[in-house]
């Protein structure tokens, strides 16, 4: 916008009666606006709506766009791949592909895994820009080697396929940080030199993300699930890598045989040597780990408190049941006393009644004594007596101790009135007739 | 490996949308940076908007157009413009043929079976829309293999603000963030002069956007890049389907007179009728002639016939004049005239159809551009123009903060003073007085612009004076002997020798720059011969000026300021 539009056409010259302070003279004002709607779209809208926004004329707002722009470009050179190149790598050999560290020659090196597609092919260019051979030929340099490039090329190749990648990274030394010696721990470093073994060693991880060391503050479920993590590792790892290269030729088709059977048998050696190695490596973390201690002390102490209390409980439980057993023996005790003070009552109330029957049974049996026997004068025949007392016998037999008490009484009151005790007698053995306990003719006397 | 493709579901990943009544283009910046329209699963660039549905199923884009013929009660079409209106505002006659909109609430909606029972389902509006919006959705993310979830979407100028929210919602629904709606018009100004060959410069722009069933025009200002709408026009019922109409109506006549029964009264053989006479009038915009043939048009008879392409511009020359009368009015409209405008872009389908450019251009002077593919071999694709505008504009503001683009578009920053008069110099030689503008009427403030001017050859003082000036129209009476002289003038272009002898009666009338008032003089001294003189003039919001002038390539500046009044 800056730029001037040239418009053809030919400026008056100054008349001498014209003059002004300093050239310039305000001579009118302009007409009033009219206010519209801008429409908010196109890249000058954009700017209009920066420059209203942050209240910025043009002038200061081109030189901030300006001063963005610049940065932008500055920061694309110095991302990436602003490292030194090692006089030695650019005299490498291009066949010696294997031993070559792929992240150097693109200049990648403090990535090295990290490093995404995108930087890799950033690099990538960057470094075909300057090595180049046409380049070099166009600087004149003479020197037909172009070995380096087809370094860069190789190395390119090798970081942007993902299988051929993961090989490389598999045994990729540099990237991998030693574990620190016990001494080195007991420095009190313990997080600050372990992290970034695990960091590194997280690479090989099929699952990711890969839970880290923590810090002093971790819960007892986070070093729990970290342990747990890299106990059961799960590593992608492999090492084709350092396979021995297996000769093409048909020629020889054991020789190749054996060569592949060797390779195979050499890379299953690696990775059990590196399962080892990782499991050694967290032992050795896990032994060094305050945290453990801490949490299998703070277990500890909560087992124990834990069996205090149950202890105390136990012992509790044994008391009450004790205390239980004694109550229920007292209570046993007493409602056997109670039972045998009953019985006994019971037994001589029983001889008490039986004693009062008899006593009855006698007055009964007297009162007809007492009448002699209901004989009309002078002494009752035998047979007389006899009858009477069966019938006697029979009333007896048939009442219980209450009647028969009742009886008594009646009979008692009687006298020796032979009328009125065999009244009584009759009218006792109505009733038991009304009663149904004996039968007209039963008794031959009182009837 | 560690994740290559860090945040990745953060991302916004923005697709330009046309959203029509009768079709929507999906459109994207390719990594040249040019927009393209993306093509749907079928090949369609222009996507009918329309949805069906037969047993559960959904059918879309021109799959589910020719369920207009058989299923046309469980097809809708047509719905772009009952988006966020109540029923009662709503005009039901584009759906004749397809699902009609029943009232549910305060919306519209239709009833459809879209699923696998028997009984009909209330649709609405909002819903189809947003069904709609998923499949356009779908398409672009298939096309370029990357989760599209965000959007610019074109809408007319008459959008209101209900309308606006219920798109938006809509597109919401359907995993579209619409990072903004933009105009029609602005977008199809935008995939212009977004070109990268494209110059800014300041330019009165007419947007003739001629639909399937409705047109609008609009007048933009186009000044420093930045637009402004300055008038708008709208006919809702002229479009494409009004000429297909005609087609439709010319057959219907040609097979009533040999078979004596008239199509059009059966609403198989009408909605058959309507999709092949669409393509007839298509095929016409491109080719001189154009077939028609119809399987069991009415009564099992099949029918076949031709049409060249005179004959329909003689059947349709009515419909056309309507077309440039809708442009003609906003021109009025706007308080403008013809010869005010810089260029005409004609856009949406209809505007393929040859003769509505060609009888644009001759209402309009040589000097305006006619941005159709009839007249400039260099045009756009009509149909695409919005899409594209929208793509450019996503492009923009994709990486924006949402807050950002909010803060951008809100009134605060878009109402602005636009300039009355137009500002420029005068130039003073012997007794003529001639007034060149710098900065045009309707110039969004603040502005600034630049421009350097030749001084006398000798060189020494200079006198510059800014004034304000305003524009007329000289009609002078034609003379029969200037006409040769102008004919002559023009004799590298041979073509015009045709048109002259229309323009022959015709006043001649060509825009005449007055001063109206002067507002500051400044005098640059001791200019080098042959040297040039760089002026710059800088606008505040409120009207204060600061004017600068230097010789170019000299130390020394004259500056002043104009206070606001």
């Amino acid at each position: 916008m800056s730029s001037a539009q040239v418009i053809n056409v030919t400026l008056p010259a100054l008349s001498a009666d014209w003059s002004a302070e300093k050239d310039f003279k305000a001579v009118g004002k302009l007409s009033a606006t009219t206010q519209r709607n801008l429409e908010p779209v196109g890249p000058y809208f954009l700017a209009h709506a920066r420059r209203k926004r942050h209240h910025r004329t043009f002038s200061e707002d081109e030189r901030i766009q300006a001063q963005q722009n610049v940065k932008k470009t500055e920061d694309d050179e110095d991302d990436d791949i602003s490292e030194d190149e090692d006089p030695m790598m650019l005299q490498r050999d291009a066949k010696d592909w294997k031993s070559q560290d792929h992240y150097a020659v693109l200049g990648l090196s403090k990535y090295r895994w990290r490093a995404t597609p995108e930087q890799i092919k950033r690099a990538h260019r960057k470094k075909v820009l300057r090595h180049h051979p046409d380049k070099k030929a166009a600087l004149g340099d003479r020197d037909e080697n172009d070995s380096f490039f087809k370094c860069i090329q190789k190395a390119t190749e090798m970081l942007l396929d993902p299988v051929k990648r993961r090989q490389f990274d598999s045994v990729d030394e540099a990237a991998d940080v030693e574990p620190p010696t016990k001494k080195e721990v007991q420095k009190g470093k313990f997080f600050k030199l372990w992290a970034p073994v695990f960091e590194a060693e997280s690479r090989f991880s099929k699952i990711q993300p890969v839970p880290q060391l923590g810090d002093d503050n971790s819960t007892f479920e986070e070093v729990d699930a970290f342990y747990n993590f890299w106990y059961n590792f799960d590593s992608w790892r492999s090492f084709e890598y350092l396979d021995e290269d297996v000769p093409d030729d048909n020629e020889n088709r054991d020789q190749k045989r054996h060569v592949e059977k060797k390779n195979a048998n050499a890379r299953r050696k690696r990775k059990t040597e590196d399962t080892a190695r990782l499991r050694h490596l967290v032992d050795d973390c896990a032994a060094q780990d305050e945290r453990i201690k801490k949490f299998r002390k703070a277990a500890r102490a909560d087992k124990d408190k834990k069996r205090l209390e149950k202890e105390a409980e136990a012992k509790r439980l044994a008391e009450e049941k004790e205390k239980a057993r004694l109550e229920e023996e007292q209570r046993k005790k007493d409602a056997e006393e109670t039972a045998k003070a009953d019985r006994e009552k019971a037994k001589k109330a029983k001889e008490a009644a039986k004693n009062a029957a008899k006593k009855n049974k006698r007055v009964l049996k007297g009162s007809v004594k007492d009448v002699n026997y209901f004989a009309d004068g002078g002494e009752p025949t035998a047979a007389q007596v006899d009858s009477v007392l069966t019938d006697v016998d029979f009333v007896i037999s048939k009442i219980d101790n209450e009647e028969l008490a009742a009886l008594a009484e009646r009979l008692t009151g009687a006298g020796k009135d032979a009328a009125a005790v065999k009244n009584v007698y009759t009218e006792e053995f109505k009733r038991l007739v009304g009663a149904g306990k004996a039968k007209d003719g039963e008794a031959k006397f009182f009837s | 490996m560690m994740s290559d493709e860090t945040s990745g579901a953060a991302e916004r990943f923005a697709i330009g949308i046309s959203f029509g009544n009768s079709s929507s283009s999906i459109a994207r910046l390719n990594p040249e940076g040019k927009a393209e329209v993306i093509a749907n699963e079928e090949g369609d660039r222009q996507i009918p908007t329309v949805l069906s549905y037969i047993g559960g199923e959904q059918y879309h884009g021109s799959q589910a157009k020719s369920q207009l013929i058989r299923n046309s009660k469980n097809t809708v079409a047509y719905f772009r413009d009952y988006i966020g209106k109540n029923f009662k505002s709503i005009d039901a006659t584009p759906c004749h043929n397809s699902a009609h909109p029943i009232q549910t609430d305060s919306t519209v909606a239709f009833s459809i079976r879209d699923t696998d029972s028997e009984t009909p389902n209330t649709v609405t509006v909002s819903e189809i829309t947003t069904r709609h919006l998923r499949r356009l959705k779908q398409s672009a993310t298939d096309y370029l293999g990357k989760e599209v979830n965000a959007a610019v979407i074109t809408v007319p100028t008459d959008f209101n603000d209900a309308q606006r929210e219920a798109l938006t919602a809509a597109a919401k629904d359907a995993g579209l963030e619409v990072l903004q709606l933009i105009h029609e018009p602005v977008a199809a100004a935008l995939a212009y002069h977004a070109r990268p060959e494209a110059v800014v410069t300041d330019k009165l722009v007419v947007v003739a956007d001629l639909g399937g069933t409705r047109s609008d025009a609009a007048v933009i200002a186009c000044r420093g890049g930045m637009y402004t709408v300055l008038a708008t026009a709208h006919d809702y019922e002229l479009g494409g389907s009004t000429l297909d109409k005609i087609i439709i109506d010319h057959f219907a006549k040609e097979f009533i007179k040999k078979h004596k029964t008239d199509p059009r009264e059966n609403e198989r053989g009408l909605a058959k009728l309507k999709l092949e006479g669409e393509a007839t009038r298509k095929a016409l915009s491109l080719g001189t002639n154009a077939t028609l043939s119809i399987e069991s048009l009415a009564n099992g008879i099949d029918y076949g016939s031709t049409i060249n392409r005179t004959r329909f511009e003689l059947l349709s020359s009515k419909v056309f004049v309507q077309f440039t009368g809708l442009i003609e009015q906003v021109i009025k409209k706007a308080e403008l005239d013809v010869l005010d405008i810089d260029e005409v872009i004609f856009s949406g389908g209809t505007s393929h159809t040859p003769k509505i450019a060609l009888l644009a251009r001759s209402i309009f002077p040589e000097t305006t551009k006619i941005l159709a593919p009839s007249t400039d071999t260099a045009a756009i694709n009509p149909s695409e123009l919005s899409a594209r505008g929208a793509a450019i504009q996503a492009s923009l503001i994709q990486e924006f903060e949402t807050e950002d683009i909010e803060q951008s578009i809100h009134p605060m920053v878009t109402a602005t003073p636009h300039l009355s008069n137009a500002i420029g110099v005068e130039f003073t030689s012997g007794e003529t007085v001639e007034f060149k503008p710098l900065l045009s009427t309707e110039t969004a403030l603040p502005a600034r612009r630049v421009a350097q001017y030749s001084v006398p050859k000798e060189g020494g003082d200079v006198f510059i004076r800014v004034c304000e000036g305003v524009r007329e129209i000289k009609v002078t009476k034609p003379e029969p002997k200037p006409k040769e002289v102008k004919a002559k003038d023009e004799d590298d272009e041979e073509d015009s020798d045709l048109d002259s002898d229309e323009d022959e009666e015709e006043d001649i009338r060509e825009i005449l720059w007055k001063t109206e008032k002067p507002i500051a003089e400044l005098a640059v001294k001791g200019v080098k011969a042959k040297g040039k003189i760089e002026l710059m003039v800088h606008i505040n919001a409120d009207l204060g000026l600061q004017i600068t002038a230097r010789e170019v390539g000299g130390q020394s500046a004259v500056r002043g300021a104009v206070e606001s009044p």
